[in-house]
């Protein structure tokens, strides 16, 4: 993926991706298999071991990984972008932020974290003006409190500021 | 069958006191929200509003939860024919002929027209399951694990045989929900496993964080690659529209039935909603005689996919509620709440929760009915809410999606898996490996290990324990028709018409 240029027609190939899906479940698949052999897949005493099951399941997948894996290469059609670099920015876009946002829940609370998400898309994303901006990410974590702390009693994850405010 | 009657309106009762009507309306307008926007659709929706319901009366939350999922059956169809965007994949096939249709300006027609079928569909596939769904419970009954392990099979058999995705990466996605519905406690011999020694993941996989990573975060990525901008039409609906397009549609009865009946035998089968429509449409064009003008705005062209979707859709908790296996991956949502409010899914629900089964098809009659009326009445006021910007939308539903796997378990570490979830969903959509199977897995995954590892108990480890009584093997031959369904049909159409020299 070092080909990376500003030519929007341009990404990587359908069937690049779709080796790696094929390549990523087959190694799922295997490491499901090595789980399962550590618990034992025999027949034990009460009849089959924790692990037989999951041992076959795991097969299947690398198994079926193989035929997909074989039918990519089989595959005569012309190839096609799986999404264009630019596509794949925006999707980064909305990946990035998620991942940083799940990231600091734990320890800011959710309620600032989505205020700050909230804020962030409309500001960077939408470039709406200040007041909106404003209004949307503080109104939609308040909705959350009430409907979810007030009227069904489900607690949500809580940062530093919530108990500053005692909250 | 005079004691379900007596049953049915003793539901009747449970689902008309004044809570649960109210129960009934807000489900049905979240349900329609959640239909329109994109990110959120039946299951992914179902699952993050799960955790609302822990408090309320098991009756009253199925009340609201199916609800939500009528609601957003009955939105799939607004964002159809006013953006020409399918909401829901169900309503795919209705975008070709209701967008064309609103094109024409005749909006209110096509939606009135939806609106009409999707009740008609339910109403049909409701009454299937007042009269079919006790008969199933009683026959189940008498099922050994063997028995209930070959209704799985043939359940999963149907996924990989019926869908139109290459039956090998159904495979690869059915797996990979099993083993994950296997990480941690062994419910069995009472082992860990798979667990490679990280404790997060001792209590194993939870199929609603799946569902919201998968369906929501996975459609948000999905709709943000392709640049949404909704440009949609207006929807003008009022009295008169509908009362001229209620005199038209008795027309199209005979589309009307052939729909009702595919879309329940889909929905019962898992193929569920979406292939139902398809198929619906497809015959719908071939045998109509106004079929050539199907694709321009053929009012028949919205009747056909909306009733069979809507059939499908409603008949997919049929299996659920007698067997305990959920036809679609919404049906294995609102199972997944039965085993939350501590409730066993499958035979013993008819006997032993008399109350929740006949409150619950109750008020489907009735939740179709209020649905009808809220999207009749409330149709401006749900497009409007597509034509809030995506830039808005994305970020809400991001947070409403990381609350909803939050507060399923109270576990921060669950919302890092949503995310995971979303990735991998996003890359297994644009590779075509389908999800609902996935899903129905980690659901089931526990169930059907149990049944199958309790029968090859019985047998000393021999798999002839699936050919040991005719019922069992009925069913098992059945899923092996099914597994191998395209090849057979295959060889069906090679035998019947003369080979032909000209090789592909």
């Amino acid at each position: 993926m070092s080909e990376a240029s500003h030519d929007s027609g341009r990404g990587p190939y359908q069937r690049q991706v779709e080796i790696g899906v094929a390549l990523g479940t087959a190694l799922f698949g295997a490491v499901v298999m090595y789980g399962s052999m550590k618990v034992g897949i025999g027949w034990g005493v009460e009849g089959p071991k924790a692990g037989f099951f999951p041992f076959y399941v795991g097969l299947v997948i690398v198994l079926s990984s193989v035929v997909n894996l074989i039918r990519v290469f089989a595959d005569t059609k012309p190839e096609w972008v799986f999404a264009s670099w630019s596509q794949l920015r925006s999707v980064m876009s909305v990946v990035l932020p998620t991942a940083v946002y799940v990231g600091a829940l734990p320890y800011l609370g959710i309620y600032l974290t989505s205020m700050i998400l909230i804020g962030g898309f409309m500001k960077w994303l939408g470039r709406y003006a200040w007041p909106i901006t404003a209004a949307i990410s503080i109104g939609v974590p308040l909705v959350a409190y009430f409907t979810f702390e007030k009227w069904f009693l489900v607690p949500l994850p809580k940062g530093p500021i919530e108990d500053w405010l005692g909250l | 069958m005079l004691e379900d009657l007596g049953s049915l309106f003793h539901g009747f009762s449970v689902a008309l006191q004044p809570y649960n009507i109210a129960l009934m309306f807000l489900g049905i307008v979240l349900g329609v929200i959640i239909g329109v926007l994109p990110g959120l659709g039946g299951a992914n929706g179902i699952a993050i509003l799960l955790p609302l319901t822990f408090n309320m009366s098991p009756t009253s939350a199925i009340i609201m939860l199916s609800c939500i999922y009528w609601g957003a059956l009955f939105g799939g169809a607004i964002t159809s024919i006013l953006f020409n965007i399918p909401g829901e994949p169900w309503s795919v096939a209705t975008t070709f002929d209701g967008h064309p249709m609103a094109q024409q300006g005749k909006a209110g027609e096509a939606l009135t027209a939806a609106f009409t079928s999707s009740f008609v569909g339910a109403l049909f596939a409701v009454i299937v399951i007042t009269l079919v769904a006790p008969l199933v419970a009683q026959f189940a009954l008498q099922f050994g694990p063997a028995e209930k392990f070959s209704v799985f099979f043939l359940a999963f058999c149907s996924f990989i045989g019926m869908g139109k995705e290459p039956p090998f990466k159904t495979i690869v996605s059915m797996m990979i929900g099993f083993a994950l519905a296997a990480v941690g406690l062994d419910s069995v011999t009472g082992q860990l496993r798979l667990t490679f020694g990280f404790t997060e993941f001792l209590s194993g996989f939870d199929f609603l964080i799946a569902v919201i990573g998968l369906f929501g975060i996975g459609e948000i990525l999905l709709t943000m690659e392709e640049g949404l901008a909704f440009k949609g039409k207006a929807a003008g609906i009022n009295p008169k529209v509908v009362w001229q397009t209620w005199k038209e549609l008795p027309r199209y009865w005979m589309t009307s039935l052939r729909s009702c009946l595919i879309g329940c035998w889909m929905g019962i089968s898992p193929a569920g909603a979406t292939p139902a429509s398809f198929m619906s449409y497809g015959i719908a064009k071939r045998v109509s005689p106004r079929g050539h003008n199907f694709g321009k705005g053929e009012m028949e062209g919205v009747v056909a996919p909306e009733t069979a979707a809507h059939a499908a859709g409603t008949s997919a908790l049929l299996p659920m509620l007698s067997l305990g296996v959920p036809g679609s991956p919404t049906a294995a949502v609102l199972l997944g709440g039965l085993l939350i409010w501590g409730l066993q899914p499958g035979p013993l629900l008819f006997v032993e929760q008399r109350d929740f089964v006949w409150g619950l098809i109750a008020s489907m009659y009735l939740g179709n009915i209020v649905g009808l009326i809220v999207v009749l009445t409330m149709v401006p006021f749900f497009a409007a809410i597509l034509r809030i910007p995506f830039s808005i939308i994305a970020p809400v539903i991001l947070v409403i999606c990381a609350i909803g796997a939050y507060t399923v378990h109270n576990s921060t570490f669950d919302v890092v898996m949503m995310l995971v979830f979303g990735i991998v969903g996003y890359l297994l959509k644009k590779t075509d490996y389908p999800l609902a199977p996935m899903v129905l897995a980690i659901v089931l995954g526990d169930k059907a290990e149990e049944a199958f590892r309790q029968s090859l108990l019985a047998s000393r480890g021999s798999l002839s324990v699936f050919w040991s009584s005719p019922l069992v093997g009925t069913i098992m031959a059945l899923g092996l028709i099914a597994l191998f369904w395209p090849l057979i049909q295959g060889a069906v159409s090679k035998l019947r018409s003369p080979p032909t020299k000209a090789a592909t």
